[in-house]
């Protein structure tokens, strides 16, 4: 399972995409990808806010996360 | 017909927006522009760098539209979101609608790109001369 990363976010990782397939344990929900996240990458907690997209359309944390989905990090957007 | 322009482009030209939003059955056209500022909080920017999630940022701004032309019966909608590094004065963002009456256009307007900032999965890294940083990241 992929994870796609923008803005700070990816700066956090200091990659484009974290891949689970290969670190083995794979998030089983929205809510459980933000946890992991946020121990293993304790910056994530200091930002204001932290969305997750599942298949291009943002998700609550009770949404299940499959191995097929697109998934992205969408750090405080701030187009415009 | 119902006409919508949702683009994110490597530069905006703002002269063609009229066009796109000149209709017979438009009375009044209203368009936005965002700009490169010079100074945010008093600190000199160089320039601004956007990136986008382009597949779900084009999807949130037909939305946007789509909602907008529903709320206001617009004839029309433009929203054109630029990426790359931008220089100050440079157009980054262009919003625009038509409608029968400008009233309608005018709050139209202000809901796109309002709703824009909020939504759409666009992020924008302010380059000042010894720093960069991530607009709006952190508390």
């Amino acid at each position: 399972m992929e994870v796609l990363l923008f803005g700070i976010a990816k700066d956090i990782v200091g990659e484009s995409k974290i891949d689970f397939a290969k670190s083995g344990d794979m998030p089983r929900s929205v809510a459980a990808l933000r946890d992991l996240l946020n121990k293993t990458y304790p910056e994530f907690a200091k930002l204001s806010s932290l969305a997750v997209a599942v298949n291009s359309e943002y998700a609550l944390d009770d949404v299940t996360l499959r191995s097929g989905d697109e998934i992205a990090i969408i750090p405080p957007v701030s187009g415009g | 017909m119902k006409k919508t322009i949702i683009e994110i482009v490597d530069a905006i030209d703002v002269s063609k927006t009229y066009m796109e939003l000149s209709s017979p059955k438009s009375g009044g056209i209203c368009v936005f522009i965002g700009t490169v500022r010079e100074f945010t909080q008093g600190e000199e920017v160089v320039s601004l760098e956007f990136e986008t999630y382009r597949k779900m940022a084009l999807q949130e701004m037909e939305k946007i539209a789509m909602e907008a032309v529903k709320k206001w019966k617009l004839n029309s909608v433009v929203i054109r979101h630029a990426i790359g590094t931008k220089k100050i004065e440079d157009p980054v963002v262009v919003v625009g609608a038509s409608a029968p009456h400008r009233a309608a256009c005018f709050e139209a307007c202000r809901f796109l790109i309002d709703t824009l900032k909020e939504r759409v999965p666009i992020w924008k890294k302010e380059i000042f001369k010894n720093k960069t940083v991530w607009v709006s990241a952190h508390p």
